[in-house]
């Protein structure tokens, strides 16, 4: 081992290190920060260690790569709003797969000898980089498709319900068989590229079929999971071309995302196979309770705003709605004068509120909410029966009581938050459209709640004024 | 040659359960940038990119090195970037607290 490699390989080793002292910071708020700086020092040491390797004898086309990257990856991270953060994220899970899969193609074509030159100076690929290699462009390039319906369905140019067509499971199992047989057979002779492009092809077609049937609110399962892939696939170039540090951050990535997708697919009650498989959407609208001959009590602003400025304790509930209408700083707004006034404001949110992990945590914060202010499910659910006002903005099925009641429903025993315990209930809603799930809210129709209709960023714009006033 | 794989499947399986230990700590109210960070970081792949844009095996290889480097390129420099974004929003009302707070015991 020459003293060069010796170095890359100590930049490689120290990256490691920072790797996981950066996530490690990442269990506290207070030390976050800090720790992914450390993250990205780390990363600068391993792009400096990788270039001085010796098999790297020319720099035009990495500096080309570093300057397009570059320009394009600044506004990603300075220009784009906290509310775009799911498909931002979606959209990074495609580039870091696409990267994953490029490099294991090029190295596909350089051990294989096409592309001419330079390609007889290669030697042959062996089973078990073949293994990798493959594993590599199969999970890669189904994170690449994946990801990319996924961005579209949250961007909102594919919609966003589940797109379902008769035999779709068999068709996806299919394709998956197809492609790992494909790729069992490269291990068995890797010289047999055909066989290499018919999987990455029929890995590029499960990524699309496989998130088309998933609808917009189990988005953060799937981005989760694509999450996951994408660090395995890292993981895998890594085993494929020999470099640890890959292999580490690879794994570091995969098991983040495969705890994340658990918790949420917990959080909604469901095994993984029912979120991937099931299509929950229109076919399971027909049970459940009906709400014929219920009516839901609407409420004026003033009168909300004079339950909310007399009241004691207030739990705040967000939703996607609050996402979409994008009134996080009205809400904000509204919760300081309740304070200012002696009430006390608590947020309570859900694990899957909204379209992916801590989705409203990261917008109340970027509405300057205090991070001690937000509770989760666990720790504020026997909260509400202390509650004078529970104000629901833009959420439906996490709380719907009927996940504790009803064994009918198709969202029973899915946790969901107590709000109907809370002595009133506001529930902030565009119209009296059922939710995601496509099932009736008992709580709309309970005596102690009432409906303010109308767009949540309007009504917490007069919710404000009227406070003020009272 | 196979000893090397088996080292690395080692290397594999116990930075697994370093990550599975560290992040099933995070807690929720962390998600997001932990995925942003997660995503930041699996650009490592940046490195094997760099060897192949820079190894002059073939135009192909080189061409798709570039983009390669380029993709992982925007995840380094983008994911870091928006995480430290969104970690600097979260702050605490408790004085002190907070890492930019200051003036703290």
């Amino acid at each position: 081992m020459s003293a060069r490699d010796l170095l890359t390989q100590a930049s490689y080793l120290a990256a490691s290190v920072c790797f996981i002292l950066g996530l490690k910071a990442l269990t506290r708020p207070e030390t976050a920060r800090r720790g992914m700086q450390l993250a990205a020092v780390g990363m600068l040491l391993a792009i400096v260690g990788t270039l001085i390797v010796e098999r790297i004898v020319e720099y035009q086309w990495i500096l080309a790569g570093l300057v397009v990257g570059g320009a394009v990856g600044y506004p990603l991270g300075t220009r784009v709003p906290m509310t775009a953060m799911p498909q931002r994220i979606a959209v990074s899970h495609m580039f870091g797969a696409l990267a994953a899969t490029l490099v294991g193609v090029a190295e596909y074509t350089h051990h294989a000898g096409l592309g001419g030159a330079h390609a007889a100076a290669a030697e042959a690929l062996t089973r078990p980089q073949m293994a990798a290699l493959g594993f590599e462009v199969l999970f890669g390039a189904l994170t690449i498709t994946g990801s990319f319906m996924a961005f579209g369905k949250l961007q909102e140019f594919l919609p966003g319900r589940p797109i379902t067509y008769r035999g779709q499971n068999v068709v996806n199992v299919a394709a998956m068989a197809g492609a790992l047989g494909l790729w069992l057979y490269l291990i068995a002779v890797p010289e047999a590229t055909w066989a290499f492009w018919a999987m990455l092809v029929a890995a590029l077609v499960i990524g699309v079929s496989f998130v088309l049937p998933i609808g917009g609110a189990d988005m953060p399962v799937v981005v989760s999971l694509l999450n996951s892939y994408a660090g395995l696939a890292a993981s895998a170039t890594g085993f494929a071309i020999g470099n640890t540090v890959l292999v580490i951050a690879g794994a570091l990535d995969g098991a983040s995302g495969f705890i994340l997708s658990i918790i949420m697919s917990k959080a909604m009650n469901r095994s993984f196979g029912n979120v991937l498989f099931g299509a929950f959407g229109a076919p399971a609208a027909a049970s459940g309770k009906s709400a014929e001959g219920l009516v839901a009590k609407p409420i004026t602003a003033e009168d909300a705003a004079m339950q909310l400025a007399y009241a004691g304790r207030v739990i705040i509930v967000p939703g996607y709605g609050m996402a979409v209408a994008q009134s996080q700083h009205a809400v904000r707004e509204l919760a300081d004068l309740i304070e200012k006034r002696g009430g006390e404001v608590k947020f309570a949110i859900h694990p899957v509120a909204g379209r992916m992990p801590g989705h409203m945590n990261v917008l109340l914060a970027e509405a300057n909410v205090p991070y001690d202010r937000m509770y989760d499910m666990e720790e504020i659910n026997d909260q509400f029966t202390g509650a004078d006002v529970a104000l629901v903005i833009g959420a439906n099925d996490v709380v719907n009581p009927a996940a504790k009641t009803d064994k009918g429903s198709p969202i029973y025993g899915m946790p969901v938050l107590n709000v109907e315990q809370a002595r009133n209930v506001i529930v902030m809603k565009r119209g009296m459209s059922p939710g995601f799930a496509g099932i009736e809210n008992e709580l709309f129709y309970a005596d102690n709640t009432r409906m303010l209709f109308g767009d949540a960023k309007k009504m917490l714009t007069q919710l404000v004024g009227e406070v003020k006033a009272a | 040659m196979t000893f090397t794989y088996i080292l690395q499947l080692y290397v594999f399986i116990l930075a697994g359960f370093v990550g599975y230990f560290v992040i099933t700590r995070v807690p929720p109210l962390l998600h997001t940038p932990l995925m942003s960070a997660t995503n930041a970081i699996s650009a490592i792949s940046i490195v094997g990119a760099l060897v192949v844009a820079g190894s002059r095996y073939s135009l192909v290889a080189s061409v798709l090195g570039f983009v390669a480097v380029a993709c992982a390129t925007i995840n380094v420099v983008g994911g870091f970037i928006i995480t430290d974004r969104m970690l600097r929003m979260f702050k605490s009302d408790k004085p002190g607290d907070g890492p930019p707070a200051g003036g703290g015991a």
